[in-house]
């Protein structure tokens, strides 16, 4: 099971801790990701304007050096999965886009759209399957109520990101049952968590925040799992003193599990 | 000596616009066997047909090119103008130059170009038309109903009433549908049982009406006044001419607890049960599925208390064969289902309910006998939530792009009469827009709005959350541009209707075409609403498109009517294009019998007069059913042969029309 596999920046400085246990739990599973080499930015939000062409560039490099390897590309950060998975699509089926980005790049091979794009819990469903990782799991975290949060990048537009039933997603609950732990349901799991206004209006990033943990302390979580480091930070510094729970990304419990923390 | 007239029609500006039509008339008139080319602002018109006779009888045309619309739009006017003046109908040929040429290009040179391409490759075909005279068929002189809601009622009705004998067939154990479970009516709210149950006495009573309940159509063979169909009558278990209904067993037996389809499973009925007290055949019937006896072999219970003896547990399914002269599509619709719409908490709390679920706890006949409680606790629910357009006019995959038409009128229903019998419940209904054409249908909603003060708010609900007994509801208001938190204690969901599933497999079975929705399609959109584009199949009611119970009922009779008229023939002009096997090129090889549709094809043996001291020998060749081909043409392209032919689409014709376009 070979991906090339884009970190993104936040990985390499705020969220080294995701990319780190990722690669210690993908070795344990028989995963190899190899990093591309010479990786920029994604472009972060900007990509997503229409009539943009020089901010996705970068993710359209990412995903012709992924075609290139003859890889699939494997993400982790959920903005940067977001923003590539979206480019992607534009390169694929927005032949005015299509024809821009390939003008600009001049690439000796046009690139449309072929690479696949997987976020690194897709693999461990799709291609590890969450039966085989049970196996593999040495230190099951039995007891731990764990309240998975989607967030809206991994989820939304259901139509292109094709990642779960954006309303009603089950890939981490599966996950946090294959760890051994018990997952906690909760009505604010796949809502935004304010972590893109907490600049420009903090109190809506503040009352956003605080009603996800908030719905997930009430449905009995001890912690709350996600993959995006935006919403690791939001949930946790944004949210009221009396509602907080500790904050953790998913691959942090999946090293534990698996014994290579 | 051929000598071909050429019509070529502007139709307006339809075809005018985008196509030179003079130079079409120009360049056809040079075309070898063509003596006569003329254009004319509307071919079909009266003067427009005059001109086409005239120029027969002047000219002693031997062929007719009219240049025009699609033929499916007026082949048949042509085909009788040209008869009108002493030529063989079939001597005619359109060529398309609206819908696959003007209609479709903007650049009047390429429009041109094309039209003359078109105009030449139909001269080439009637070049080798051959005159053909239409075969009769007869008329079997009674109609097949499928579906036994309020559009198949109606229609039976009214067919009967012209004295015709009618067969309702209805999958469920009895006739209704779903206004059976509606509680009141917009825009007069009278109460759906007061109208519907009338009329289901009157079907079941009226002696050219015969119901068959609890059964499926299995096959249709045929063709327009000859159809034979397959009726499978599912074995009840209770004998339909015994059972009085008087319900005795229904009340003794054990297996209680089973999902009570009526009510939508709010609350349970036995294994043996009847569908509702005014059910039409008023017989039990007995789900296997939950019957302790058909399981077990153990219990018994309805036998003994049974003292018409009705009750035959070994009864088995049993298949009817009836002819019938036409056949009319009611299969109606289903609410769509909620499982992709999880942000409304549909499964996740009781209390979330659809207006069909809302129908039956209105409903005094409903498991709350017509007091509105909530499903989860029984308790008076005091702010209620609408959500309209759940899964209608959505723009992704989880729901349907159409617009459901019936749902804005219905909810104003409900919120009004939430309003009127309990005032001190808060009603407020989530829209897009409120759509209420029809007669006295916006009044109605103005009286929901002005009269009873039910809060409208224009946006969507984003989240149901259940929280604490409670329901969550946010949303965004955009008159306001503000958010919405609604504390609701029910929320009440307009779901989008769609046909039922049967509907696929009912148009597969009778050759009739569907849309991409599962929509029965009409042969035209405006002039034959009621009409499959399949002889002798009509459409009644929402299977066609979603439509309320009124315009249901007009559409009804209008198929009825049409029923009729078809009905009120002796015999049928049959389309005397069909195919032809030359039988000294059959091998008997049986491919064309393999692949006909229709059961048109019989191999016979037949003696051949051969060279040589046998002088002959017997062959097995194959021989087509005229009265039962319907020209489709498939068995002339399997023959490895080529000895079958479609007259009127002979191979040479498609080769001449082939090598017309390529020139």
């Amino acid at each position: 099971m070979t991906f090339s596999y884009y970190p993104g920046c936040t990985l390499k400085t705020k969220a080294k801790d995701l990319d780190m246990y990722a690669r210690r739990s993908a070795q344990a599973l028989g995963i190899d990701m190899q990093e591309l080499a010479e990786w920029q930015c994604c472009g972060a939000v900007y990509p997503q304007a229409k009539d943009e062409i020089a901010t996705k560039l970068s993710s359209v490099r990412a995903l012709m050096s992924a075609r290139d390897a003859g890889h699939d590309l494997m993400t982790l950060c959920s903005a940067c999965h977001h923003v590539i998975k979206r480019v992607n699509n534009d390169m694929a089926t927005d032949t005015d886009i299509r024809m821009k980005v390939n003008n600009y790049i001049k690439p000796e091979l046009e690139y449309s759209g072929e690479t696949k794009v997987v976020h690194y819990l897709e693999v461990l469903r799709d291609y590890v399957g969450f039966d085989e990782l049970a196996k593999k799991v040495v230190n099951p975290l039995k007891g731990k109520k764990i309240a998975a949060y989607y967030g809206c990048l991994l989820l939304r537009p259901g139509s292109v990101m094709q990642f779960d039933d954006a309303e009603n997603p089950s890939i981490m609950e599966d996950l946090i049952k294959a760890m051994g732990a018990t997952p906690v349901l909760y009505a604010n799991r796949n809502e935004c968590c304010g972590g893109y206004v907490t600049l420009e209006n903090r109190p809506t990033a503040q009352r956003r925040a605080t009603s996800v943990v908030s719905s997930a302390k009430a449905a009995g979580a001890d912690c709350i799992i996600t993959a995006c480091p935006l919403c690791m930070y939001n949930l946790d510094a944004n949210c009221d003193e009396s509602q907080k729970l500790p904050i953790i990304y998913f691959t942090e419990l999946l090293a534990e599990a698996l014994g290579v923390k | 000596m051929h000598r071909i007239g050429v019509f070529v029609c502007w139709c307006g500006t339809n075809i005018a616009a985008t196509v030179d039509v003079k130079a079409v008339a120009e360049a056809a008139r040079k075309e070898p066997g063509v003596v006569f080319a003329t254009d004319y602002q509307y071919m079909c018109s009266e003067a427009g047909q005059a001109l086409i006779r005239q120029a027969i009888k002047d000219n002693a045309l031997t062929g007719v090119v009219i240049c025009s619309c699609s033929p499916r739009m007026h082949e048949a006017t042509f085909r009788k103008t040209v008869q009108a003046a002493g030529l063989n109908p079939y001597m005619l040929e359109i060529a398309n130059i609206r819908e696959q040429c003007s209609w479709i290009h903007k650049d009047i040179k390429e429009g041109t170009e094309k039209a003359i391409i078109l105009a030449r490759t139909a001269i080439a075909k009637v070049m080798l038309n051959k005159p053909l005279t239409a075969g009769e068929s007869a008329v079997t002189k009674r109609a097949l109903v499928i579906g036994g809601g309020i559009a198949g009622i109606q229609s039976a009705l009214d067919i009967a009433e012209a004295g015709y004998e009618v067969d309702i067939v209805e999958k469920q154990p009895t006739i209704g549908g779903k206004m059976t479970q509606i509680d009141k009516t917009f825009p007069t709210l009278d109460c759906a049982a007061c109208i519907l149950t009338p009329k289901m006495v009157d079907a079941a009573q009226n002696e050219k009406i015969k119901i068959f309940s609890y059964s499926q159509v299995e096959e249709v063979k045929g063709f327009v006044g000859s159809f034979k169909a397959k009726i499978r009558k599912k074995a009840r278990f209770v004998d339909e001419n015994l059972c009085t209904g008087c319900g005795d067993c229904t009340s003794k037996c054990p297996s209680k607890k089973n999902k009570n389809e009526f009510n939508l499973g709010l609350d349970n009925r036995p294994a043996i049960y009847i569908p509702f007290a005014q059910a039409v055949p008023k017989v039990a019937v007995i789900d296997a599925e939950a019957c302790i006896k058909k399981k077990t072999g153990k219990c018994g219970l309805c036998e003994k208390v049974c003292s018409a003896g009705a009750i035959k547990y070994d009864q088995q399914d049993e298949i009817i064969e009836r002819e019938y002269g036409a056949i009319v599509v009611a299969t109606g619709f289903n609410p769509i289902k909620l499982d992709k719409y999880d942000e409304y908490a549909y499964s996740q709390s009781p209390d979330v309910v659809t207006s069909l679920e809302l129908e039956r706890l209105m409903n005094a006949a409903g498991p709350t006998q017509g007091t509105l409680l909530r499903p989860s606790d029984g308790t008076h629910p005091h702010t209620i939530v609408f959500i309209q357009c759940v899964g209608s006019r959505c723009d992704d995959a989880r729901g349907k792009s159409y617009c459901s038409k019936i749902c804005c009128m219905y909810t104003a229903k409900h919120a009004m009469l939430i309003r009127e019998k309990y005032p001190d419940t808060d009603v407020h209904v989530f829209y897009i827009d409120v759509r209420t054409p029809g007669k006295n249908f916006d009044e109605f909603y103005r009286r929901a709005v002005e009269q009873y003060g039910v809060d409208y708010i224009k946006g969507m609900v984003g989240k149901v959350i259940p929280h604490d007994g409670k329901l969550l509801v946010q949303g965004s208001d955009l008159i306001s541009n503000e958010q919405v938190k609604i504390d609701a204690d029910m929320v009440v969901l307009a779901a989008a209707i769609e046909p039922d599933p049967t509907a696929r497999s009912v148009a597969t079975m009778l050759t009739a075409s569907i849309d991409t929705n599962d929509f029965f399609t009409e042969a035209h959109p405006k002039l034959r609403p009621v009409e499959s584009p399949t002889a002798g199949v009509f459409l009644s009611g929402v299977c066609q498109g979603p439509k309320d119970i009124p315009e249901t009922v007009a559409q009804a009779s209008a198929c009825a009517a049409k029923v009729i008229g078809l009905l009120a023939k002796d015999k049928l002009l049959s389309n005397p294009c069909v195919a032809r096997a030359d039988e000294s090129l059959c091998s008997g090889c049986s491919v064309c019998q393999n692949v006909c549709p229709y059961g048109a094809i019989t191999y016979e043996d037949r003696e051949f007069r051969i060279p040589g001291p046998k002088r002959s020998e017997i062959r097995r060749v194959a021989q087509v059913n005229e009265a039962v081909c319907q020209g489709c043409g498939a068995c002339t392209v399997a023959c490895p042969s080529g000895a079958m032919d479609l007259k009127g689409f002979s191979t040479k014709q498609i080769m001449a029309e082939v090598d017309a376009i390529c020139r």
